[in-house]
């Protein structure tokens, strides 16, 4: 446990389209929409110092402090949330809220269709990261800020931060979009495709209708995270955790329990997984990742962020991430480039893979602190009532113990 | 607009001393400017040249330290080698681009000056000069292959470097159509009057650039 946390943090709730249907980008309706959120920090008297955090695929809403006090239950993104940390809650409003389709409080498969008061299932319609972002703008819009000082998000979360920049570039002053992709490559698609067959080979998964069974597709979901954790790691991350230890044994046993370390490791995250997560929202929110194509429809990048010229970007990549490789951040700052905006980009030097970006803390400190407080500065944004400035507090990472609390928390 | 003044990170880390080829090739800025630093290593140049006139700067840095130390200025920097970044840039989109103590490690000085000269309407840059005097003496008397005065760094030293004098420089311009227009000489670090013996007498040398009008 972390001396500079925020403390005990409640997860709130708002519904909109309760009589007008939210429209998404499929066709389809949603009626009524709730979203679960979280906020930390105060909002400063013009409203200016709000922070929007955007989840990757399993995250919550919960990304700071601790759930009802309790201290098992920390945020996912605790290291860069808090008092003098990164995102500073002494001086921001920071804000996360649970993506629609998933399963922590906002509307996804596992909620009640008012139509039949069963639960959704495969009923739900397929919704998109376009969609995702619409509903945080009627959040945002709810909580009364006119503009957000910066939208802030990895993997998943950096789709929704392109989002948010290339479709409502009115509605924030900069994004970060880090360890992310501006459209989701095939082979991208290729490792979602595995994870949702896994689901649908599981016959407990029922086509989606196990909510009123005794059995639910954990085995499904299970070998779906594992393959995601594969590809969350790296070739050296994996040696460096794991190499070919075996787990509890002296020498092979030739059968085909679980031997090795690294074998143990993804079964214990995917069991864990099953526990907290639901399979239907693993088929949504992996289906609207890959979806995600700011090229379209000009098939241009740049083009999409034409009307975004006033958005400062910090966009940040890890060398070892091979899920979203350097070269897709490099191509997104190439059109921001030639669309004329204003771009700051680091490829960070890291050996942790994909998970790099909750590891990497220091130099995320480092990057994400002094940007904004280059933000502070160019828009003038007053700090809260009661503000004392304080020395940036970088948390200890000792990043050579395996780390999978925190990695259970990603994408 | 602020009830409280915060602490701009600039002031903290606000080196008191330019390195003298910057702060010459910072006179040579028009105030408000926009501009483009090639290699901005820290970016104390473009740190210094938003706070004293007002320049919208941008940066392109190989090294991470680099990228880190730029960004805690507050300064827009993108990672990236100089011949890549270029080519992002739309045409004329700066005032200036600038070229610091860099032209002796590129691979293709005729492509990145050229692609200055494209994304920039004026191109500014800085180089030492082996052929300095004390260069020639070092090689006559002893027949080792000078070191310049202005960057001492082996021959066998990382990164890779091609040594090359002013007048070399100036013949090189006219072959690839391009005009030196404003120029200062250096001596260790103060400015000289060379008269007519520029390359003899300056250790490094600061030119602006331009495109030769087509005739």
């Amino acid at each position: 446990m972390n001396t500079n946390s925020i403390g005990a943090v409640s997860t709130q709730s708002f519904t909109f389209a309760e009589d007008e249907p939210f429209c998404l980008e499929s066709g389809e309706t949603l009626r009524p929409v709730a979203l679960a959120y979280e906020t930390y920090g105060a909002l400063n008297a013009d409203r200016s110092n709000a922070i929007l955090i955007c989840h990757a695929l399993s995250g919550s809403a919960h990304a700071a402090g601790y759930l009802d006090g309790d201290p098992e239950k920390v945020g996912w993104w605790e290291e860069t949330i808090g008092p003098g940390k990164a995102f500073d809650t002494d001086r921001f409003f920071v804000i996360c809220s649970n993506v629609i389709g998933s399963c922590y409080g906002s509307t996804g498969p596992a909620s009640i269709d008012p139509a039949t008061e069963q639960p959704y299932g495969l009923h739900f319609p397929v919704v998109t990261v376009g969609d995702m972002v619409r509903a945080q703008v009627r959040l945002i819009d709810h909580l009364g800020i006119d503009k957000l000082l910066c939208v802030a998000g990895g993997s998943m979360g950096g789709m929704q931060v392109l989002e948010w920049a290339a479709h409502h570039p009115q509605r924030l002053h900069a994004a970060m979009p880090i360890a992310t992709t501006a459209h989701h490559s095939p082979m991208l698609i290729a490792f979602s495709e595995v994870g949702r067959q896994a689901i649908y080979a599981d016959p407990a998964w029922n086509h989606g209708a196990y909510y009123d069974q005794p059995r639910k597709p954990d085995a499904g979901l299970a070998v779906a995270r594992m393959v995601g954790h594969i590809t969350y790691l790296s070739e050296e991350s994996m040696h460096l955790k794991f190499g070919r230890r075996l787990q509890g044994l002296e020498k092979y046993g030739y059968e085909f329990e679980t031997e090795f370390e690294i074998e143990s490791y993804l079964k214990y995250n995917g069991l864990k997984f099953t526990q907290r997560f639901d399979a239907n929202s693993y088929l949504y929110v992996t289906k609207a990742m890959d979806y995600f194509d700011l090229t379209q429809p000009t098939g241009s990048l740049a083009a999409a962020f034409a009307a975004s010229t006033e958005v400062r970007f910090l966009v940040i990549s890890f060398t070892s991430d091979w899920l979203y490789p350097s070269y897709h951040s490099k191509q997104l700052v190439s059109a921001l480039t030639a669309a004329g905006v204003d771009v700051t980009y680091l490829d960070v030097k890291s050996s942790w893979g994909h998970d790099a970006f909750l590891l990497e803390v220091e130099t995320m400190t480092n990057l994400l602190g002094s940007f904004l407080d280059r933000l502070v500065r160019e828009e003038q944004v007053p700090a809260p009532v009661g503000y004392a400035p304080r020395a940036r507090f970088v948390p200890g990472v000792n990043t050579a113990l395996p780390r999978t609390k925190l990695a259970d928390n990603l994408a | 607009m602020s009830n409280q003044p915060l602490p701009s990170p600039a002031e903290v880390t606000r080196s008191p001393r330019l390195r003298p080829d910057l702060l010459a090739i910072a006179d040579l800025v028009e105030p408000g400017a926009r501009m483009l630093d090639l290699g901005c290593g820290d970016g104390a140049l473009l740190e210094y040249l938003r706070d004293r006139k007002q320049v919208k700067g941008r940066g392109i840095e190989l090294t991470e330290a680099g990228v880190l130390a730029c960004v805690r200025r507050g300064l827009s920097v993108r990672q990236g080698n100089v011949q890549e970044g270029l080519a992002d840039y739309p045409d004329q989109s700066f005032d200036a681009v600038i070229l610091s103590q860099t032209l002796p490690y590129l691979d293709d000085p005729a492509m990145v000056l050229g692609e200055m000269l494209r994304v920039g309407r004026t191109a500014i840059v800085s180089f030492s000069n082996w052929g300095h005097w004390r260069c020639r003496l070092e090689l006559l008397v002893t027949g080792r292959i000078p070191v310049a005065v202005d960057l001492p760094q082996q021959w066998y030293e990382s990164p890779r470097r091609q040594l090359f004098s002013v007048t070399d420089f100036a013949r090189f311009c006219r072959e690839i159509g391009i005009v030196i227009d404003r120029q200062i000489y250096m001596n260790r670090g103060v400015r000289i009057r060379t008269g007519r013996f520029k390359n003899l007498l300056s250790t490094t040398a600061v030119f602006t650039l331009q495109k030769r009008a087509k005739a």
